[in-house]
């Protein structure tokens, strides 16, 4: 789960990491206490806002409200903003970046830090982003963050000053779960002292069990959407007009792969994962009626999940409440001879390879 | 020959008394696996398919001489059921359990480095080499005994590509599903390097997908140190681009992690690619 910036700063509050003094703002009411100059910042979970207007300063209270109405509920990215964030501007003298995220590879931590920090990091070269990885059996020692401070062209109360950050926001990493904790820029001030100017900090989802202080950021969901989520059906909404019905990620993907080579296009994408319950299958069938595609391609390999028990599910919605696009059907696997008999009868067609099956979905598409 | 798993693995099933363990300890035992023994903490003392079942894997290492353990745990406690079956000597673990943190991972991945274990998963359907035995949750009837191997990042389309290679009467050394989560124990390299070793393997086929890097450095070690030929398949050509991990995330990755860079790397280590994923089986029927 990303967190937005505000949430990020908080974390990096409670681990020790100072921060600009900023509140989220609601209405101009909220503007006082804080000292002008400051800056209003669109809280959106993804990157870019500044170059997309998210992002501006106010040097007095006209600015200020101005300002505010034109980021309060614009449009960054197909995010509408919701929340803006209030920050007294401070003097930079340098702009740092720091970051931890996980080496796949090595699979280990990994972190990573530049002098040049700021502005677009990702056109800083290689040689000058520096790296130590972290293995979790022996956690994060002094040898590492030596070995990036030392290289960033600090002076030395400014490096003592970095290095504590380097291990608070390891800290940080590791007992939060996080799959990144990134500060661009992490500033030293004119008058000295070392601030985060930004925060992203993304959560693993599967570790927010044992988060319990961090409340779910509410996301905006289609109706279809969440009805899938509650339903537990994996479900991609594309842009192409081929609903397609396919257990597990990769023979998803793969599927995808097939229409586009015969020039079909992709719809709303539902993942029946290793179910072969006829209940679940009527119920993604019935979602997928719902998302209106002009051709249904149900692709399918029962290893244990069995075809016969998919099949059944699917003819029940057919004879039940009839459908009104022509479905596809290929199936492999568990039971098939018997799932073929099962789709013959409720009068689909069925392909006998993939390629097959996906040239005749995108043929009837077009 | 075979690798990771033959008929010297002695299987323990940890989380062996839910639906699963029960389904799977049958399906394995079927298919001709040694399942030796089971663990649920709290039912000790009942017996599951003629499986005795232990309260911890101590016991059931001791009573069994069980060396491997096919871990089925739910996600919050696989990471206390590695480090117990490390700790109690087991030598091969395949964990099948999804959604683990992957900082859970990362700590298991490498505590099983340090105890000298193989460690297959999280999130993967396991391993199997016919005629020999199967560890993990992949179907049995899809396999022939053979002499192409088998390593795959992805579940059902492993299945897929490995039943079109048994129709066509291609049968299989060993098929290891190394698992789709971020952080997995064994690679694609390493099971490179076990197949080249393998005198029972005579070609390689690999399934990747989108994200990460993990074919592009297969690509890397193929070109270096692979001489047996290797085929491969990858998935996720037209996917939409997937969730960015900030900057960090783009630094790393320098535009790997494409379905495009991913072929590309193939190509370029004169690695055979196939546009379907039952096409595996054209391309390595000599092989067969």
């Amino acid at each position: 789960m990303k967190l937005f910036e505000y949430r990020g700063k908080e974390l990096f509050d409670k681990y020790g990491i100072s921060v600009p003094k900023g509140r989220l703002v609601k209405n101009e009411k909220d503007f006082s206490g804080l000292n002008f100059p400051f800056v209003l910042k669109a809280q959106v979970p993804i990157g870019g806002r500044g170059k997309a207007g998210g992002i501006k300063s106010a040097e007095n209270l006209k600015d200020a409200k101005e300002n505010f109405s034109q980021i309060m509920g614009m449009d960054i990215k197909g995010y509408k903003v919701r929340k803006v964030l209030a920050e007294e501007k401070v003097n930079i003298r340098k702009e740092l970046y720091l970051s931890i995220t996980l080496d796949r590879s090595k699979r280990m931590s990994l972190i990573m830090a530049s002098g040049e920090g700021g502005m677009d990091i990702e056109s800083v070269p290689d040689e000058k982003i520096f790296k130590e990885w972290v293995n979790p059996l022996i956690g994060i020692q002094s040898f590492h963050i030596r070995g990036i401070v030392s290289k960033l062209g600090l002076e030395k109360e400014e490096g003592k000053e970095v290095a504590k950050v380097i291990s608070k926001i390891y800290k940080l990493f590791r007992e939060y779960d996080c799959e990144l904790v990134e500060i661009n820029p992490l500033i030293i001030k004119k008058d000295g002292g070392v601030m985060a100017l930004d925060s992203k900090v993304n959560i693993n989802d599967d570790a927010m069990y044992r988060h319990t202080d961090i409340e779910p950021e509410v996301v905006e969901l289609t109706p279809l959407e969440k009805d899938a989520k509650e339903k537990g059906i994996a479900f991609i909404q594309l842009e192409g007009n081929i609903g397609v019905i396919a257990n597990g990620a990769g023979l998803t993907m793969a599927t995808l792969d097939a229409l586009t080579h015969y020039e079909g296009k992709g719809g709303v994408f539902l993942d029946l994962g290793g179910t072969d319950d006829p209940e679940k299958v009527k119920q993604a069938f019935e979602l997928m009626k719902k998302a209106k595609p002009k051709v249904i391609f149900l692709n399918l390999f029962g290893g244990i999940t069995r075809c016969d028990s998919v099949a059944k599910g699917v003819k029940a919605v057919i004879t039940k409440e009839g459908i009104d696009c022509p479905v596809i059907t290929r199936i492999k696997g568990c039971n098939e001879e018997q799932a073929k008999d099962i789709l013959k009868d409720a009068g689909l067609i069925t392909g006998t390879t993939l390629q097959d099956a996906a040239q005749k979905s995108s043929d009837l598409a077009r | 020959m075979a690798i990771f798993a033959d008929k010297s693995n002695k299987v323990l099933v940890q989380g062996a008394t839910g639906h699963q363990g029960i389904f799977h300890i049958g399906a394995m035992k079927e298919f001709g696996t040694n399942v030796v023994a089971g663990v649920t903490p709290g039912k000790g003392g009942q017996e599951i398919e003629g499986v005795p079942i232990f309260n911890n894997v101590f016991d059931g290492v001791s009573e069994t001489g069980a060396n491997t353990s096919l871990v089925l745990v739910p996600a919050r406690f696989a990471k206390d059921a590695v480090f117990e079956a490390l700790d109690a000597g087991i030598k091969t673990l395949v964990v099948i359990t999804e959604n683990i943190p992957f900082h859970d991972a990362m700590e298991f991945v490498h505590y099983s480095k340090y105890k000298g274990a193989v460690l297959i998963g999280p999130n993967c359907p396991g391993i199997a080499s016919p005629g020999k035995t199967k560890i993990g949750i992949l179907p049995g009837q899809i396999f022939k005994e053979g002499h192409v191997g088998v390593a795959s990042r992805s579940g059902t389309l492993t299945y897929e590509i490995v039943n079109s290679l048994t129709e066509k009467d291609i049968g299989q050394s060993t098929c290891v599903g190394l698992g789709g989560d971020p952080i997995i124990g064994t690679t694609f390299i390493d099971s490179l390097n076990a197949f080249e070793k393998d005198k029972d393997t005579k070609a390689v086929v690999l399934v990747g997908e989108i994200g990460g890097t993990a074919e592009e450095e297969a690509a890397e070690h193929i070109t270096k140190h692979i001489s047996k030929p290797v085929f491969a398949f990858v998935a996720g050509r037209t996917a939409p681009p997937g969730k960015r991990m900030g900057h960090a995330g783009a630094i790393i990755a320098r535009g790997k992690g494409t379905a495009a860079s991913k072929i590309k790397a193939f190509e370029k280590a004169g690695v055979k690619l196939a546009k379907f994923p039952t096409d595996i089986a054209d391309l390595v029927e000599k092989y067969g």
